[in-house]
């Protein structure tokens, strides 16, 4: 299903070299550099990025952790250090605008690097896609999902954290399809278990993982297809849908993603 | 005259032990770091009529705000007759508002449709409590004491608003029997039904009823403030500066460490420059006991009136593991509490081989995922997930004892910039292949 050639990215260093200046810097992040399944979900925001004709360009090898696992692990030091080597790069391109996929990585940017100097006006993809819808710009007239039940999961780090809940939600709107919420959602959404550094290791022990109690609430909708918004989300509830053995009848698309297969980008 | 003077004795002992004691709150509160919190003043107490006063974040679970409601405001109400009863109590005198008439009986009426509402509100919440068991007030940390706190607030205000009754009934029938004493007001509406209950008792059965409730009330009603502050019923006063004084920002923000900043500032210019001359002390990174906190975190532990709602919506808590926020609040307060009671028979200097850490487990520590679910549920603005966060930020900074896990994600972040162990180099392969 998925497109496979080669997407054309500009990179900043490039841009830079022939005196170019984009107005967005797009932050892929760790995950969307590197972990095999949200790789997917990075292509396909490039591809809307291109699709609209949006003048943006990445850091490429030029990017490093924001420092987000690490200051909310309790490692100040390693996450200020990450900060304030970044700011000097993103300062040092002029950049003003960044767009961010991973949840993550806008939060820090947008409430935590201020407090360092590093002050840009931060967009979250999913407000940026919405944008570009209500101005008419990206329209989704397809039948594609017609027949879908998609359910959304809220992000921590989109929802509550930063009060984006709309959005996402009009996305899917936008997209023909019908959208169920699940028993939890918005500002009582359950986290899918990944955030404050548990991504990266095993869960405290209890009597049950909780992206198995997220996902048997998402299975509990029928919906066919659970629209994420952040790569940590994405690797819980996938893991849920295999656990479950749900793999035939429920997928795990990022709402990026959904755009794309969507248009046939 | 004699019960006027018993009454103004009574009354200024009151005072005085309330006084001293929410001072020494006060001063327990101050253990904490100096925080300066003057800004956003309107926002503040924006933020303060919509979620203390007008209760916002209660509508949430809507069967327990209801019933909070006729509490909270049916509280309030009688309370304005507390003005009343002073008076009479200090002067001698009998109902001294009565002179303004019909609509005295009216007010009366309408405190005893109060009083009704409070009633049933303590009633439903004991049976939420103590028949359905509803499991939020019976997890771990609700032990004895948390439970037994909570219904002996619920079984003293039925009694209180009880004791107004019998008042009033008693009052309204020694009226109808043209009792020197007891001025001609009318029956009021709620007690009046329950005059039957003492017809049959003599003039002098019932103005001793009568006076036995009015004193029962009064006594009760100073005894339960002074029962106040050392109960989770703080939140009374508390909730209201608590969330006046919470934080403002999105929930995702994180308080800065300036004292890093500094630190890798002078380790980059190549300077082991030492903290200002002026010898400002850089203390602990993160915090470990009771006084590496700040006042606010304090005052958040004070205000917890152990609803559970916190815990109740922690996804860690929810799939068995050991992390309680609600715990979490307790625990510091409890530690205050102790520190407190020890600076005070030792003085300032008090120390022991203690910390936070021996009520808070590591465990309990690593198992939040800062989703911020507990600070979204908290009716009064407390913010469990900063207090965890600090001792995170002590576990790693000042022990190092991050779990392994973690500890390789940190070393991937820092020699190739990833949490995993990918080189920079292949950062832009995603958009090949």
């Amino acid at each position: 299903m998925e497109n496979k050639e080669s997407i054309k990215v500009p990179v900043m260093a490039d841009l830079a070299s022939r005196g170019e200046t984009p107005e967005y810097l797009f932050w892929v992040g760790c995950a969307g550099a590197f972990d095999d399944r949200y790789k997917k979900v990075a292509r396909a925001f490039a591809r809307v990025l291109n699709h609209l004709d949006i003048s943006y360009a990445v850091l490429g090898k030029e990017e490093s952790c924001t420092g987000d696992p690490a200051r909310r692990a309790g490692n100040e030091m390693l996450f200020q250090m990450q900060a304030l080597s970044n700011i000097s790069v993103l300062d040092g391109y002029g950049v003003k605008k960044i767009l961010t996929i991973c949840p993550h990585c806008y939060n820090i940017f947008k409430n935590d690097y201020p407090d360092l100097g590093g002050k840009y006006e931060v967009v979250n993809y999913t407000v940026f896609i919405q944008e570009q819808i209500k101005k008419g710009k990206l329209k989704i007239d397809s039948a594609k999902f017609k027949n879908s039940r998609i359910t959304y999961h809220d992000p921590c780090y989109l929802g509550r954290a930063n009060g984006i809940y709309d959005a996402p939600r009009e996305i899917l709107k936008a997209i023909p399809s019908s959208l169920i919420e699940m028993k939890r959602n918005r500002n009582s959404a359950l986290c899918c278990g990944a955030g404050g550094g548990q991504m990266f290791k095993e869960a405290e022990e209890g009597h049950k993982e909780i992206f198995i109690e997220r996902i048997e609430e998402a299975i509990e909708t029928g919906a066919d297809i659970v629209a994420t918004a952040c790569p940590f989300c994405m690797t819980m509830l996938t893991d849920g849908i295999k656990y479950k053995n749900k793999e035939e009848k429920m997928k795990n698309y990022d709402l990026a993603e959904l755009i794309v297969q969507a248009l046939d980008l | 005259m004699i019960s006027s003077i018993v009454f103004a004795v009574v009354l200024i002992t009151t005072i005085v032990v309330f006084t001293l004691k929410i001072r020494s709150v006060t001063r327990n509160i101050k253990l904490g770091k100096s925080l300066e919190i003057k800004d956003h003043k309107p926002q503040r107490w924006a933020l303060m009529a919509r979620v203390a006063i007008g209760q916002l974040k209660m509508t949430k679970r809507p069967i327990p705000a209801i019933l909070h409601l006729f509490v909270y405001v049916g509280f309030i109400i009688v309370n304005i007759e507390m003005l009343e009863i002073l008076i009479d109590g200090l002067t001698g005198s009998h109902r001294i508002f009565s002179f303004i008439g019909g609509s005295y009986n009216a007010f009366i009426s309408a405190f005893e449709i109060f009083g009704i509402a409070v009633m049933f509100g303590c009633l439903i919440f004991l049976i939420r409590r103590n028949v359905i068991r509803l499991k939020r007030f019976w997890s771990k940390e609700m032990t004895l004491w948390p439970r037994s706190d909570a219904n002996i607030i619920l079984i003293t205000e039925l009694f209180l608003m009880s004791a107004i009754l019998t008042m009033n009934a008693t009052d309204g029938i020694l009226q109808a029997r043209a009792h020197a004493h007891y001025p001609e007001t009318g029956s009021f509406l709620i007690s009046g039904m329950i005059q039957p209950l003492y017809a049959g008792i003599s003039d002098g059965g019932l103005v001793f009823l009568e006076r036995f409730s009015w004193w029962f009330h009064i006594v009760g009603v100073f005894a339960f403030l002074n029962y106040i502050p050392y109960s989770k019923h703080f939140h009374v006063f508390l909730a209201f500066p608590n969330v006046y004084y919470s934080k403002l920002e999105p929930k995702g923000k994180m308080t800065n460490m300036p004292s890093i900043t500094k630190e890798i500032r002078s380790m980059l210019a190549g300077t082991t420059e030492q903290p200002d001359e002026a010898g400002e002390e850089l203390g602990l990174f993160g915090a470990r006991d009771v006084k590496d906190f700040t006042w606010k975190h304090l005052m958040d532990a004070f205000t917890c009136t152990e609803c559970g709602r916190c815990t109740s919506s922690c996804p860690a808590n929810i799939t068995g593991k050991k992390l309680s926020p609600r715990k979490v609040v307790m625990d510091l307060r409890d530690r205050v509490e102790y520190l407190g009671k020890q600076i005070k028979k030792h003085g300032q200097g008090f120390t022991d081989d203690k910390s936070l850490f021996d009520r808070i487990t590591t465990e309990e520590l690593w198992a939040c995922t800062t989703c911020n679910a507990c600070t979204e549920e908290c009716p009064v603005n407390i913010d469990p997930l900063s207090i965890i966060l600090e001792m995170r930020r002590y576990l790693v900074m000042e022990k190092a004892s991050a779990p392994g896990e973690l500890n390789s994600i940190f070393s991937n972040i820092e020699n190739n910039g990833a949490p995993w162990q990918f080189s920079p180099e292949d950062r832009l392969l995603w958009a090949e292949k």
